[in-house]
């Protein structure tokens, strides 16, 4: 995995706010993250796709503390945070939309929101300002969070983790189980977050969404990193063979028939 | 006039058993522990207050203030040490260590203070004595208190969940652990304050038991625990004011039992509790589960 095409010309002013390297996990005797790094710097955002199943969420569940990491280390904010527990992490700044959302379902709107109020960092988010970005929301505030819709619930979600004012906003499939509309309409949202001064990480199956809105990507295959580059660097060539693993299984094939048929198939991997 | 003088009796006997089921409820629908050792505890509780009494003259009904304090602080260490390893390796396990833990404490107390029982308060004026109603009805001073002390504490914890801070944070974890705790929320702290509160109830448990009754290290399991389970079936999971229904109706099916034949009381309790298990498992308040 070391003819990636990397991008030297990140726009960068330096250090990384998160930087994970190498970071190996198992679930079991699965492995299901092989030595992946990625550095987001401030301001960015960055986007991992892949097919499912290829380690995307669990490489956001690691860098919030959900899983234990076999090896490897994650550095936030200049400091190791790889042993740190997930509470104490949020509340050095990273917070997570979760699959799924996530909400405490039992509790109203506005109860979800104080929850992720109560031990926030300062800065500009309040529960009012949330309500001020969703319009419906306000008035909504007392009706039990499994009462709305999903998309509706993925803005609670969103809003239960600005309220905390965090450095770092970790998205995990926010398009999952809603309408394009609604997934559009979400995204939407994203620069009036990132004018905050928040940076994004976040993981997408739906890869022209991703791109759409990435300032930065990486592309996930069987818990391995495939591709990675800013979106205008990279062909949709690039990116279809890196999803579905067309280069590897290329190599292979190759390796092969190298003695029944010459030069059958090519690496479609940009170099 | 007598069926009048019973249904009060059981009414107000449903208080003491609300007070048995209180922590019980709790601690299943926060950490979704069932505590067998909560009989127990609630003795340990009342042997508590016992040695207090004698050691520092503190009136009987004023013991609580020293016991229920000790009672949260040793329900928040049991919580943070064995009750949250049991639960780090599945929920199944706090069954066994909490079963474990019932045996420990009811052979401990044989141990060390023998099977026989003790009350508390045995010659204080206002436990022993009643007033009267008509010529019929009579109903004990401290039937009254267990009772009203009941109301408060039910009524006060679901206004605690349901406004405060921590009551918020509460059921937050409750509904999601890991989705707390994303939020900032260390959930083992949270679980170890819910432990307290419930312990605290514990407390005031066995110390209303060992006034209303006689305490022997064997009460815990074959009393406090049977009838707590009863209620906490009878009213509904999750549901402190279904908790508080629930020891009603089994104080009245008793009462009602006992007046039919003295010795089918406690039969009566269970049937009540077994025709609710058949026609509404999820008991009398508590929404069916999705």
């Amino acid at each position: 995995m070391n003819t990636l095409p990397t991008n030297g010309e990140r726009p960068a002013d330096g250090t990384p706010l998160l930087d994970v390297s190498e970071l190996t996990v198992h679930h079991g005797q699965l492995r299901a993250l092989d030595r992946v790094s990625l550095q987001v710097f401030p301001g960015e955002v960055y986007a991992i796709i892949g097919a499912n199943g290829a380690g995307k969420s669990t490489l956001l569940r690691t860098i919030a503390g959900l899983h234990r990491p076999t090896e490897g280390a994650i550095w936030f904010d200049g400091q190791d945070v790889t042993r740190v527990r997930p509470e104490r992490r949020a509340a050095r700044g990273i917070a997570m939309v979760p699959e799924g959302r996530r909400l405490f379902e039992s509790l109203t709107v506005e109860e979800n929101l104080q929850v992720g109020a109560t031990y926030a960092r300062k800065g500009p988010w309040t529960i009012e300002r949330v309500y001020e970005m969703f319009g419906w929301m306000a008035e909504r505030r007392s009706q039990r969070a499994a009462q709305l819709s999903g998309g509706e619930q993925q803005a609670v979600a969103i809003g239960r983790a600005l309220v905390a004012n965090p450095r770092m906003l970790l998205l995990d499939e926010l398009s999952l189980g809603l309408a394009p509309v609604v997934v559009q309409r979400i995204y939407g949202m994203l620069p009036q977050i990132l004018a905050t001064g928040l940076t994004v990480l976040l993981v997408e199956q739906d890869v022209s969404q991703a791109l759409r809105v990435a300032s930065h990507l990486q592309c996930l295959l069987e818990g391995r990193t495939t591709l990675e580059g800013r979106p205008s660097d990279v062909t949709a060539e690039q990116v279809e063979a890196a999803y579905f693993g067309l280069a590897r299984a290329g190599h292979e094939v190759q390796r092969e028939s190298d003695s029944l048929c010459s030069g059958s198939t090519t690496s479609s991997r940009g170099s | 006039m007598q069926w009048v003088n019973d249904i009060i009796q059981g009414i107000l006997t449903g208080g003491l058993y609300a007070l048995f089921a209180c922590g019980l409820s709790l601690m299943f629908g926060v950490m979704k522990v069932v505590n067998l050792a909560h009989g127990d505890l609630a003795v340990v509780a009342g042997y508590i207050a016992v040695g207090v009494i004698a050691v520092t003259h503190i009136p009987v009904l004023w013991s609580f203030v020293i016991v229920v304090p000790i009672m949260a602080v040793l329900g928040y260490v049991l919580q943070r040490t064995l009750i949250q390893a049991a639960l780090n390796r599945g929920v199944l396990i706090t069954l066994m260590v909490t079963f474990g833990l019932s045996v420990v404490i009811e052979n401990g107390l044989l141990q060390f203070f023998t099977a026989n029982s003790r009350g508390l308060g045995v010659n204080n004026a206002f436990i022993t004595s009643s007033f009267s109603i008509g010529s019929q009805i009579t109903i004990p001073y401290l039937l009254l208190l267990i009772f009203g002390v009941a109301v408060v504490v039910l009524l006060g914890l679901q206004y605690f969940l349901s406004r405060s801070k921590y009551g918020r944070l509460i059921r937050a974890v409750a509904d999601d652990k890991e989705a707390a705790q994303l939020c900032g929320v260390d959930y083992r702290h949270v679980f170890g304050i819910a432990a307290a509160i419930a312990f605290s109830t514990v407390a005031l448990a066995g110390i209303a038991y060992g006034m209303y009754s006689q305490l022997a290290p064997t009460t815990g399991t074959d009393t406090i625990l049977l009838f707590a389970f009863a209620a906490v079936v009878i009213g509904g999971l999750g549901s402190l004011c279904g908790t508080l229904l629930g020891g009603v109706i089994l104080g009245v099916a008793q009462l009602i039992g006992a007046q039919i034949n003295t010795s089918d009381e406690v039969l009566a309790g269970y049937i009540v509790f077994l025709a609710v298990l058949l026609i509404r498992p999820q008991g009398l308040t508590a929404r069916r589960a999705r």
